[in-house]
């Protein structure tokens, strides 16, 4: 097989920090190739270099052998490199037609040649297997669909070489099948795929090779056929990584969060973001609530914390009504909460560490005096936090939080949350953009506060997440519950199918009671 | 290297940005200087920058022009600590002053120390009340307070001309209000005559200062004690920072943008308040013109970066400037020049913030990376995950130099300090 891309020697530096040091990377013609790294190992790095949008200090680019010097995306384009970003950029209120012309259009005379256009996206469809319709709204289309227009996009171009950044963390099981599938078409087409990822299974049902960067440097390419799973966590982490989380037995305690017919009405009018919505949560459970991202699971947090409206319902905690509670109120009755976007809610990133440890508890005697904050008293505990919760900054306990890490910044939110001890402890995709060093530690935390009889509310996307710590599943399709399930009792596939909506296990009745149907 | 190190940490940075302005602002004001008259620019220039301590009689000049617009640069800057941009200042001065003037003269039947108290308190409730609106339109029916506070200057301006006049202490031969009663303005403590010159007949010429610049001073104290050491300034700053995690926290922040539009509003009026009873004879003009002191207390925060002990010093710089201006009419320059030149001086202190950004680029440090990366950010912004990487990226680097940084913990301290007293613009 002949080399389409090689990238020798790539050194990247950002002030402070190299980003990308001496790494090579060659891309065969035909191959799915997985770039495998933990947040921060520089695979972005090094694909946004590949793309052009960041120019390397050192290294040189191969095209077809030739060397070739990439200054921007047009520069990438016009060599036949296309890429599929995480977040991808698509303008919604256009149709899928339009998306994928978008840039390119073909004109007469100033006018738009649509009709060509037309044959070609379709004719291209059907080649490759990527069902569409060119003529619905991007805003109308799943997120699945979305993608396809993304890769469609890539093939419009003609380009060849295709980088997919991170392309299943927005897809259902099914839909992340069925990309499988596309990419393997693509390849038999003769493409070549660079695929950014840093989950292990899906490197192993598709990728042929795979490259594997830590901490900015080149580990090694192997064979995806010849490796083992375990191998490949060992090279990208650097140490053996417990994929499993241990869960000791628990003895379910009292019910501890129950929650009856909550309702929050949609801004915009229309269906409610969550409709009659009840669960309860004991002490020393897990319980997670999976879904779509959209599917009102921020809302109904937001409305158990707090922070959101509860239109309808009532919100029992250790029975006590907390429904019109302020949100110091409910966090004085014991309920802690792991927010889900840690910048905006969880810290005030321009103060330093300690005062956003007390962030949840300077009002308290302990840190506050007359009015007079105790600066000893916040900093001593500070230290002590920092030192359990193996927080890790520049300057200890004065470090400003904007320049800590992410993972060490949600660990500093655990910590504070934790440290609590919270009757019940909301954690909404608490391991989002981190490590597998930092997910295995925030899991082990969370599986902790189940055994000192905490209840535990989870949100979370991630399925492995879900399927893994949780002691019961609930999901969540369109602001209503359809499944109330057990993990070991429920597979992937099945979770997918409640996920999207195409199956439910529970209907709620009028009174809110939940019934099981099937 | 410890000069580098200071200057790098956030405090000299602070001070330093400040600095930087300052020169720009006097060269470009000397370029004007040179423009208009050539032959007298040079003498201009350093009446400019040393008629404000020339003698005894200017400084106390300076201080006694400082002590309005500390007190306004303390509002606008209190309220920005808090994340609201209160432009309102100049009519919760005006509004302080008239309730300031209207209680001195009235409250005839008390004894003259308490008369004086009872005109300060209220002016401070009077600037604290159109504060106070704006901050309630913000709170509870969301309007931002730049056009609320705007529309209280009108407002404050022509209400107070119209009840100048209503309430009877309106004196028409001078257009002004009526002379504050002697007894009821604050006493001097002999400042003003300690700062003072000798006139060419041996006279005494005593400056206007009195014990108002003490109150201004200990306001500014009190005001960095409770932004730095207390509960509120915990809350009111992460209100300001980030309202959304506040809101987390479980802090009222609608509480939190009343409270602080109330206090910026009682910091403008009693700067109001101070200014009618210093006992220079100064009242309030009835003209439709918004009182400069509330607009020039903007640049005063902006230079001293919000820092109530900047703040005193940026205030007196700009008091000095403008005494130097005053000066300079002996030399043969139009007012208009002199005006111009403070103004273009304001305005590049304006730029402090970003001369700031500048100056951390240049001094920046391995390990305050991260900054840098916000950089990486916003060029990148649509690619959250990216950002994410290199942020990260940061923290494995800074785990390596982790030791490093902590043998040189003794000397963060230092630097703290420094950070706390921070944002000392060049005291010239």
């Amino acid at each position: 097989m002949d080399t389409v891309i090689e990238m020798r020697g790539i050194t990247k530096a950002f002030p402070g920090i190299l980003a990308n040091d001496n790494i090579t990377l060659d891309l065969r013609r035909g191959e799915i190739h997985a770039l495998l790294g933990e947040n921060g190992a520089g695979k972005s790095t090094l694909m946004s270099i590949l793309f052009g949008l960041y120019q390397p200090d050192k290294g040189e680019i191969y095209k077809n052998g030739e060397l070739v010097r990439i200054q921007g995306p047009n520069d990438a384009t016009r060599l036949g490199i296309g890429m599929v970003h995480q977040h991808f950029k698509l303008v919604h209120n256009f149709t899928v037609l339009e998306n994928i012309v978008l840039g390119v259009e073909s004109t007469r005379n100033g006018f738009l040649k649509m009709d060509d256009a037309r044959t070609r996206v379709v004719n291209l469809s059907e080649q490759y297997g990527l069902s569409i319709n060119p003529d619905a709204l991007i805003s109308d289309i799943t997120v699945g669909m979305q993608q396809r227009v993304e890769i469609l996009k890539m093939l419009y171009r003609d380009n060849e070489i295709l980088i997919f950044d991170e392309p299943t963390a927005v897809l259902t099981p099914q839909e992340i099948d069925e990309l499988m599938n596309i990419m393997k078409g693509l390849v038999a087409e003769g493409k070549s795929i660079l695929f950014i990822t840093h989950k292990l299974a899906e490197i192993k049902r598709s990728a042929d090779r795979c490259t594997v960067l830590r901490k900015g440097r080149y580990i090694g390419t192997v064979e995806v056929a010849d490796t083992e799973v375990e191998e490949l966590s060992e090279m990208m982490v650097g140490r053996k990584v417990n994929l499993k989380v241990e869960k000791p037995f628990v003895e379910l305690g009292k019910v501890v969060l129950d929650v009856k017919g909550l309702t929050v009405a949609s801004k915009t009018g229309g269906k409610p973001m969550v409709n009659n919505v009840s669960f309860q949560v004991r002490a020393g459970e897990i319980l997670c609530i999976a879904g779509i991202d959209g599917n009102g699971q921020s809302e109904l947090v937001y409305a158990l914390t707090g922070i959101g409206a509860c239109d309808e319902g009532i919100i029992v905690l250790d029975g006590t009504d907390i429904s019109h509670y302020s949100i110091r109120r409910r966090s004085n009755e014991g309920m802690a909460h792991i927010p889900e976007d840690r910048h905006r809610h969880g810290l005030v990133l321009d103060y330093n560490l300690a005062y956003n440890l007390v962030l949840q508890s300077y009002h308290t005697s302990r840190f506050q005096n007359h009015g007079f904050l105790r600066f000893n008293e916040i900093y001593n505990y500070a230290d002590d936090l920092i030192e359990r919760f193996d927080i890790r900054s520049g300057q200890g306990n004065r470090t400003q939080t904007r320049s800590m890490s992410g993972g060490n910044q949600q660990k500093a939110i655990v910590a504070r949350e934790i440290d609590r001890n919270p009757k019940l402890l909301v954690a909404v995709q608490p391991t989002r953009g981190l490590d597998v060093g930092a997910i295995e530690y925030i899991h082990k935390q969370l599986v902790k506060e189940r055994e000192v009889g905490a209840a535990v509310l989870l949100v979370s996307l991630e399925l492995d997440e879900v399927m893994n710590v949780s002691d019961r599943i609930i999901v969540i399709y369109e602001g209503e519950i359809v499944a109330d399930v057990k993990p070991d009792e429920v597979s992937l596939q099945e979770l997918g199918l409640y996920m999207s909506g195409s199956k439910r296990s529970v209907q709620v009745a009028s009174e809110g009671e939940e019934v099981e149907v099937s | 290297m410890k000069i580098k190190r200071i200057l790098s940490s956030s405090g000299g940075m602070n001070a330093l940005s400040s600095l930087f302005a300052i020169i720009l602002g006097l060269l470009a004001g000397f370029i004007i200087l040179l423009v208009s008259n050539p032959s007298q620019a040079v003498a201009g220039f350093v009446t400019i920058l040393t008629g404000g301590f020339s003698d005894m009689f200017n400084i106390g000049q300076v201080l006694y022009y400082s002590m309005p617009i500390i007190m306004t640069g303390l509002s606008v800057g209190f309220a920005g600590k808090t994340g609201l941009f209160n432009i309102g200042a100049s009519g919760q001065f005006t509004f302080g002053m008239y309730a300031a003037v209207l209680a001195a003269v009235k409250c005839s039947f008390l004894p003259n120390p308490l008369r004086c108290a009872a005109a300060i308190i209220a002016g401070m409730l009077a600037g604290a009340i159109w504060g106070l609106i704006p901050g309630m339109l913000k709170a509870l029916r969301n309007v931002h307070e730049v056009i609320a506070c705007i529309m209280m200057n009108y407002i404050g301006m022509y209400l107070v001309n119209h009840l100048i006049r209503v309430t009877g202490i309106f004196d028409q031969l001078r257009n002004t209000t009526v002379r504050v009663p002697s007894g009821a303005n604050m006493p001097s403590l002999g400042l003003n005559n300690f700062f003072s010159t000798k006139t060419a007949q041996g006279s005494i010429r005593p400056s206007s200062l009195g014990s108002g610049i003490l109150i201004a001073i200990a306001a500014c104290i009190l005001l960095y004690i409770v932004l730095e050491k207390t509960k509120l300034g915990y809350e009111l700053k992460s209100c300001g920072f980030n309202r959304e995690a506040a809101r987390y926290a479980g802090i009222n922040e609608n509480r939190g943008i009343m409270l602080s539009m109330a206090i910026a509003g009682g910091l403008s009026g009693l700067g109001g308040a101070l200014v009618v009873l210093a006992g220079a004879g100064r009242g309030i003009s009835v003209v439709d013109v918004l009182a400069g002191e509330g607009f020039q207390g903007i640049p005063v925060a902006l230079l001293g970066l919000y820092n109530p002990i900047g703040i005193l010093f940026s205030g007196i710089l700009i008091a000095h400037l403008t005494q130097g201006g005053f000066l300079l009419q002996r030399l043969a320059f139009a007012p208009e020049i002199i005006d111009i030149i403070v103004a273009v001086i304001i305005y590049f202190s304006a730029l402090a913030l970003l001369f700031k950004n500048i100056l951390s680029y240049i001094f920046r440090d391995k390990n305050e990376s991260p900054q840098i990366e916000d950089d990486d950010e916003e060029l990148e912004d649509d690619e959250a995950s990216e950002a994410d990487e290199t942020n990260s990226l940061g923290s494995v680097e800074k785990e390596g130099e982790l030791v490093l940084v902590e043998s040189s913990l003794s000397e963060n301290k230092t630097k703290d300090n420094n950070n706390e007293t921070g944002g000392e613009p060049g005291d010239s």
